[in-house]
């Protein structure tokens, strides 16, 4: 009943050149190294429009993962036009990632900032091509959207024991529902998932997808045991929060209820519709460089990485921050944290908790609240300006997540 | 909203052995939510706010069971009504957590002089 009620739904998307759908039409200001940012955030603060930001890797030397993440960036169906803004002798070349944005038919230019002679007429040259870019994007191609166009992605942060009871429960709800409307879904932090990997197997769409699951819970395992510290704090113990199987199931259950299709790793889009799990450990070679998930905003980015066009953050005890290319929609089931910061939070899921409103009743309002954040309603993250970003040097072998080399 | 809406134990799946309070709870009946097959239980002595309350006996090695799976495996005989943390059960995987502070969850195992 439900997932029909979700296919009646439309808003107007934005049609990119491979036939992708996205919400928004973003220019994307791209810094290649460090040296580049404050050119990068000046010419798109200076802009002052809500449809321009900046994202940029800040190492000189270059690497793999962070490369093939910003050029997932510039393809996301949510940007529309690109400017690579480089300094001019880093490792990263900007003159690359305009050349992959007008393959993928988006409109793009790059400057060096030496060549340009400096700051100031980097910035004024940079300014004058965004509003260029901004004119042209007013002729990009709209379309009927829907929820079987719609790829989200969730992760939670700053959780507490109502993330487990509530927030991500509706999470799980919601996902039930978008996959079956046809839509994409995908959860990640798998190193929340501990003991729980005969769940996630049973749960397994097919064969392939059980070999894919075993590998990246086998991966994580052995990279929590190595460095003996699972994904659990003391903050966590003293709200309740036993041990870390406890806190993994109540993470993964914003994952829903639908057979998972398979395992992605990052920047890599999934192989079809349905309910994928996002793996952004290292792999095991080069686990010695550590650090799964840094932070909320890396995971955010990871999963937009893939393709999301919108993003949940569930929190318990409170988080403000929202995300550059996407959306970022903040739910939480804790009442008081959601009256004390009310002007972050997007959705309150405690009413589930106090026995004022059904878990099913609470899902169809998160459906309604998601439709109007894709038919351009701002979350309340982008209203407050923020864009975060984060993109690491990681590494992850460029194969397929079930261990074999990529064809 | 009523604040004493809050004034609850929450029981997610039936097969679970253990209810999570929605705030402090004082010993006494404590009303069920959830999928819970009784309408209240009895706690004995206080639960903090997001700690779990055994619904039933839990012997020695025995899985405490939330979400329908094994969270973790008594250590002790848990008596129902009681308080169930660190101090009765453990994780079958990360060790580090039994040596935590049961109220603080602060490490005891790091040396800071």
């Amino acid at each position: 009943m439900e997932s029909r009620a979700l296919c009646n739904v439309t808003w107007r998307g934005y049609v990119r050149s491979d036939g992708r759908k996205g919400i928004r039409n973003r220019v994307l200001v791209v810094y290649t190294v460090k040296c580049a940012e404050h050119v990068a955030l000046r010419i798109a603060g200076k802009c002052g429009h809500p449809e321009v930001e900046a994202v940029g890797f800040d190492g000189c030397t270059d690497n793999q993962y962070a490369v093939d993440l910003l050029i997932a960036l510039i393809r996301h169906p949510n940007v529309g036009a690109v400017l690579a803004v480089g300094l001019g002798c880093e490792y990263v070349q900007p003159d690359r990632l305009a050349a992959v944005a007008r393959g993928a038919g988006k409109p793009a230019e790059w400057l060096s900032i030496q060549r340009e002679g400096g700051t100031a007429k980097s910035i004024e040259k940079g300014v004058a091509w965004v509003h260029s870019a901004l004119k042209a994007l007013k002729d990009v191609p709209r379309t009927a959207m829907g929820f079987s166009d719609l790829m989200v992605g969730a992760e939670c942060g700053g959780s507490d024991f109502t993330s487990g009871l509530a927030g991500n429960v509706v999470v799980g709800r919601f996902f039930d529902q978008l996959v079956d409307a046809g839509g994409t879904a995908i959860f990640e932090e798998i190193v929340e998932a501990v003991g729980l990997d005969g769940y996630l197997l049973s749960r397994a769409a097919h064969d392939r997808a059980r070999a894919e699951l075993r590998a990246a819970y086998d991966k994580m395992i052995d990279y929590c045991r190595s460095v003996r510290q699972y994904s659990v704090s003391p903050g966590n113990f003293a709200g309740g929060l036993t041990t870390i199987e406890e806190k993994s199931m109540g993470a993964v259950i914003k994952s829903g209820t639908r057979p998972i299709q398979g395992v992605i790793r990052v920047s890599e889009p999934p192989r079809g519709k349905g309910l994928w799990l996002l793996d952004s450990v290292p792999d095991p070679h080069w686990m010695q460089f550590g650090i799964t998930n840094p932070n909320d905003s890396e995971g955010l980015m990871d999963l937009i990485s893939c393709g999301a066009q919108l993003v949940f953050l569930v929190t318990g005890r409170g988080s403000v921050v929202g995300s550059a290319v996407a959306p970022c929609v903040k739910i939480t089931g804790n009442r008081e944290t959601f009256s004390r910061m009310s002007d972050d939070m997007d959705f309150d899921a405690s009413p589930a908790l106090t026995g004022d409103c059904s878990m099913d009743a609470l899902a169809g309002s998160l459906v309604r609240l998601v439709a109007k954040v894709c038919g351009g309603a701002p979350s309340r993250a982008e209203a407050l300006g923020h864009r975060e970003f984060y993109i690491p040097y990681k590494y992850q072998d460029r194969r397929c997540a079930c261990g074999k080399e990529e064809q | 909203m009523d604040a004493r809406n809050l004034r609850a134990a929450f029981v997610i799946d039936r097969r679970d052995n253990v209810a999570t309070a929605l705030e402090a709870l004082e010993p006494g009946w404590i009303p069920l939510r959830g999928e819970a097959d009784a309408a209240e239980a009895e706690a004995l002595e206080p639960i903090p706010a997001g700690h779990k309350l055994a619904l039933r006996d839990i012997a020695e090695g025995e899985a405490v069971v939330k979400y329908g799976v094994r969270i973790g495996i008594a250590t002790q005989a848990i008596r129902r009504g009681s308080w169930v943390h660190l101090h009765v059960m453990r994780s079958a995987y990360d060790e580090r957590s039994s040596h935590l502070d049961v109220r603080t969850g602060a490490p005891k195992d790091t040396l800071y002089e």
